[in-house]
C-alpha cells in the first residue's frame, strides 16, 4: 500500500535532531502503550505484518499528525476491534462494556522472557530453489498495490544488484492479508545512488533494500 | 579519515549532544512494582513535544494544540489498558516487566560488548560478520526484533549506515528502542537519499571518496555496524574499549569516543 509512511527520499527540510541522553520513553502513557501492544500481540493472534498494516494504512494527513507512539495505539486499536476484542464503544467510555472474547492464551510476567526470547524468526525451509544468485541484476517491480508491502516506492522501477541471499522467508504482502506465509526467497539489492536519484546524487552512495523475490524481474 | 565540519580534528563536543550517555543508560532505575494505571498528569516537557511532533507538518499547529491532544492520548491508553485488564486480556505485571526490561536491561550498552569483542578477536569478529545472530547469541543477546542480525563493517574506503524508511525496524536486542530521531520523518526521508547531509546533522563528516552503503530495513534482517577501532588502544581490555562504543557508532551515525574522552 502506498501511504506516507513510506518515506525513503521525500522532500523534508528540517534536519534530523538527536536528543542527549535519551530516555527509551518520554511519558509514562508511552510506556503503557509499548506495553500494551507488545502484550497483546498473544491473545490477538495477529502477525507483524498485519501490526504494520494497521498501524499504515490510514490517510497520509493522520498518519503525519499522529506520533510514533499514537500510530501503534491507532493500530493496536483497529486489530482490536476488527476481531471483537475492544470495541470504539468501550475505548470512549473507558471500560468494558461487552464481556471478554475468548482468547487461547495470554502473557503472563513468566512468560515474559521466553516470549521475548522466541521473538518472531521468519525463516522458513524452501520449497524451491532461488530464481536469482549473487550478482545478478534485477529490476524492482513498478508496483502499487492497495494492500500491505514492503518495497519501498523510492527503488520501484530502478535496476539493481543482488548482494546477498537471506533465505527463505516469511512473504508480508501474503502475511499481512491473512493469507498465509508464502515463504519466498529474500534478497539484499543494492542500488546505486545515481541510479535512484539521477545524475545530481552523490556518485559514492549506494542502498541496499531487501526484497522478496516476488518484487524483482530479472534485468 | 574523519574530518570535523569546521576543520582541525574530530570535534568530541559536537556529537556528544546526539550519543547516549552510557552511565545514565546503565543507571536508569528499575521500574519498582506496579505503575499506576492513571498516572497523574504531569507538565509537559519539551523533549516530549519534540516528540509526540517530531514529524508534525506545522510548528504552529503543536503550539497551539499541543496540551489537549496529549491530554486525549494519556486518557485513551489509560482506557486500553483499564478495559484489557478488566476483560483479562493482560496481566499487569507483564506489561510492567516489559517496561522494565527495555529500560534497564535492553540496550546499546549489549551492542557495545558485541562491538568490543569483535575488536579484540580476530575469530570473533570472522564470526560475528559470517553470520550476526549465533555470534550475538554467544554473549547472550537473542530474540524480539533481533531474530536475523547482520553486522556491517566499516572500513577506511567504506561507511555504512542503517535506516528503516518504512518504519522504525532496528535491532533491539543489542541496540534497545529506537531513539526519536530514528524513527523520525527526516531521518527515514534523508538517510537514503543525501546521508552525508544526515551525518552532519549529527556533526560530522567523512570523506567525499568514502563510499557510504545505506541499509534500508525493508525485512526482518536487522543490521548493526561494526565501527573501526579508534588509534590508540592497543593493549586495551575489552571493558575499556566497550566504553568507546557509543549507540549512534553502531547505527552509522556516530563514531565510536576516542581514547582521551573515557577515562
Amino acid at each position: 500500500m502506498d501511504g506516507a509512511h513510506d518515506m525513503g527520499g521525500v522532500p523534508w527540510t528540517d534536519p534530523v535532531q538527536p536528543e542527549p541522553n535519551e530516555p527509551a520513553f518520554h511519558a509514562e502513557w508511552e510506556r503503557r502503550a509499548f506495553a500494551i501492544t507488545l502484550a497483546m500481540g498473544m491473545p490477538g493472534g495477529w502477525n507483524i505484518d498485519m501490526s504494520r498494516f494497521a498501524r499504515e494504512n490510514r490517510p497520509p494527513a493522520d498518519y503525519l499528525s499522529k506520533s510514533y507512539f499514537e500510530i501503534w495505539i491507532a493500530g493496536l486499536e483497529r486489530l482490536m476491534a476488527e476481531r471483537g476484542l475492544v470495541a470504539p464503544d468501550e475505548v470512549a467510555a473507558g471500560h468494558a462494556l461487552h464481556p471478554a472474547k475468548p482468547v487461547a492464551r495470554t502473557l503472563t510476567a513468566e512468560g515474559v522472557a521466553a516470549m521475548l526470547h522466541r521473538g518472531g524468526p521468519t525463516e522458513r525451509v524452501p520449497a524451491r530453489p532461488a530464481r536469482f544468485v549473487v550478482g545478478d541484476r534485477v529490476r524492482a517491480k513498478m508496483i502499487n498495490p492497495a494492500t500491505h508491502t514492503r518495497l519501498p516506492r523510492y527503488v520501484r522501477g530502478h535496476v539493481g544488484t543482488i548482494a546477498a541471499m537471506r533465505g527463505c522467508h516469511v512473504f508480508p504482502d501474503s502475511n499481512a492479508r491473512g493469507a498465509g506465509e508464502d515463504p519466498q526467497w529474500l534478497y539484499t539489492v543494492a542500488f546505486d545512488g545515481v541510479e535512484v536519484w539521477g545524475k545530481e546524487s552523490d556518485p559514492a552512495l549506494e542502498i541496499t533494500v531487501d526484497a522478496w523475490e516476488p518484487y524483482l524481474e530479472p534485468a | 579519515m574523519f574530518q570535523a565540519l569546521n576543520g582541525g580534528t574530530f570535534n568530541r563536543e559536537s556529537t556528544s549532544r546526539s550519543e547516549p550517555n552510557a552511565e545514565h543508560w546503565g543507571a536508569r532505575q528499575p521500574v519498582q512494582g506496579a505503575i499506576p494505571a492513571c498516572p497523574a498528569r504531569r507538565p509537559t516537557s519539551t523533549s516530549a513535544r519534540r516528540f509526540a511532533y517530531s514529524w508534525r507538518m506545522s510548528e504552529h499547529h503543536h503550539h497551539d494544540h499541543d496540551h489537549s491532544d496529549l491530554s486525549e492520548t494519556e486518557l485513551r491508553v489509560r482506557a486500553l489498558e483499564t478495559i484489557l485488564t478488566e476483560k483479562g486480556y493482560v496481566d499487569p505485571a507483564a506489561l510492567d516487566l516489559l517496561i522494565e526490561t527495555y529500560e534497564t536491561k535492553v540496550g546499546p550498552r549489549n551492542g557495545a560488548r558485541v562491538v568490543a569483542r569483535a575488536w579484540t578477536d580476530p575469530a570473533y569478529r570472522a564470526r560475528l560478520l559470517k553470520d550476526g545472530t549465533p555470534a550475538i547469541a554467544e554473549l547472550g543477546f537473542a530474540g524480539r526484533q533481533g531474530e536475523h542480525i547482520v553486522a556491517v563493517e566499516n572500513t577506511p574506503e567504506l561507511h555504512n549506515m542503517v535506516v528503516c524508511t518504512l518504519c522504525s525496524c532496528y535491532p533491539w536486542p543489542v541496540l534497545g528502542l529506537p531513539p526519536v530521531w530514528y524513527k523520525s520523518a527526516p531521518y527515514r526521508s534523508k538517510a537514503v537519499k543525501d546521508p552525508r547531509g544526515v551525518l552532519r546533522d549529527f556533526g560530522f563528516e567523512i570523506p567525499a571518496t568514502t563510499k557510504i552503503r545505506v541499509w534500508d530495513s525493508t525485512a526482518e534482517i536487522r543490521y548493526v555496524v561494526l565501527p573501526m577501532r579508534p588509534d590508540g588502544t592497543e593493549g586495551w581490555s575489552e571493558e575499556r574499549l566497550a566504553e568507546l562504543v557509543t549507540r549512534d557508532s553502531m547505527i552509522g551515525t556516530g563514531l565510536p569516543k576516542q581514547p582521551h574522552e573515557v577515562g
